[in-house]
């Protein structure tokens, strides 16, 4: 059921404000949710003031600081730090995307404001819960599905067809899309949201894949795939400048294809 | 509380192996609207500024009333289909079955209704 405000345990209130850095002349001010399961108390959003001239360039370099120099405590995940684990998808400025790829600088206004991806119960601080996110990415059969004996080398693919995978595989399941979609907000406990289901096209998009037919009768329905109303948040969000609602447009057109 | 693995719960009942058909009447209708809107507001737009014998002179010969009519039960059936989708959005349980009952119920009604009245003044 849509929701118009947050439940009363999960209003945000004013949080600490951590002291400027002495003697600094460039100072940026972040503003970063903070949410503890442990302490029974309601999120806050904590102040933070940072040096930028003694400070990386991107958004992750700031948490990084931050956590290494001002509280220890703040919680965020991360481990690459070049856009491909998908790990320190959080928001940033009200857009969701990668912490590690997007620039401080990037950040209108002032104050850069970040909070964790939008929608999804909070594990700590900028940390969601993906559980439901990953089982829904498994429940597409993300792998090659055949029935013809194995080839005594590889299964081939032309050029061609290859091409065709371009713009799919390259998704790092940072769930950028997925949380931004107001569909998956609403019925994300049917809905597959962007991200599966691009993940689900690269699958049926694919020469060698035989179980084409399988996977379009999975998403044969109103919630898992038919949710999906063309918004455009999800391509228009994605870090890595992919295009989920055209992956699920074509789901559509094949569902037509073969139905009518 | 129920002890549910992830993947159970993402799986859910399964695909109810529908859809592909309301999305598809969404498009037709879509496309027959672009031609028969216009066609609507002219022929409507042409029965302005006339007196009452004018007007069912007018909507008594064939095309006025057929585009009429046309526009009539595709304009209220996409609207139907569009709006179940938006109960479907934000409504859910019990609620969203009994909604989606008054939603249909109300759009036949409608076309009812106003096939009634376009008979009444065409024939």
């Amino acid at each position: 059921m849509v929701e118009f405000a947050l439940p009363k345990n999960s209003r945000i209130t004013t949080g600490k404000t951590w002291p400027k850095p002495e003697g600094a002349k460039n100072v940026r001010k972040f503003q970063i949710y903070r949410w503890n399961p442990d302490d029974g108390k309601n999120p806050s959003v904590d102040t933070y003031f940072i040096d930028m001239d003694n400070c990386g360039p991107m958004i992750l370099d700031a948490l990084i600081k931050i956590k290494n120099e001002i509280d220890p405590t703040l919680t965020f995940r991360r481990s690459c730090r070049e856009g491909i684990c998908g790990s320190c998808a959080m928001n940033i400025g009200g857009i969701n995307t990668l912490a590690c790829i997007y620039g401080i600088d990037e950040v209108k206004g002032g104050t850069v404001k970040i909070y964790p991806l939008p929608h999804m119960p909070v594990v700590k601080d900028l940390i969601p819960d993906l559980t439901h996110f990953y089982a829904q990415h498994a429940s597409i059969m993300p792998w090659l599905e055949t029935k013809t004996n194995r080839p005594a080398k590889e299964w081939k693919q032309s050029i061609e067809d290859r091409k065709k995978l371009d713009g799919l595989y390259e998704c790092v399941m940072c769930a950028s899309c997925s949380t931004s979609c107001p569909s998956y907000w609403w019925n994300g406990d049917r809905y597959l949201g962007p991200a599966a289901l691009l993940h689900a096209y690269r699958w049926i998009i694919d020469s060698r894949d035989e179980a084409t037919g399988e996977r379009l009768d999975e998403l044969e329905d109103p919630f898992k795939l038919y949710r999906c109303h063309t918004i455009m948040n999800c391509a228009k969000t994605c870090p890595k400048g992919l295009n989920p609602a055209g992956a699920i447009a074509h789901i559509k057109k094949m569902m037509v294809d073969r139905a009518v | 509380m129920r002890y549910l693995t992830d993947r159970k719960r993402a799986q859910g009942l399964g695909a109810g192996r529908e859809g592909t058909h309301h999305h598809w009447q969404a498009m037709v209708s879509s496309i027959l609207l672009v031609f028969l809107v216009p066609a609507f507001v002219i022929t409507f737009a042409m029965g302005l500024d006339s007196d009452y014998q004018e007007v069912i002179a007018f909507y008594s010969q064939p095309l006025p009333a057929l585009i009429t009519g046309i526009s009539l039960v595709v304009i209220v059936l996409h609207l139907m289909n569009e709006a179940n989708v938006a109960v479907e959005d934000y409504v859910h349980g019990a609620a969203e079955k009994l909604t989606l009952i008054a939603v249909k119920a109300f759009s036949y009604t409608l076309i009812a209704v106003g096939l009634f009245a376009l008979a009444k003044i065409a024939l």
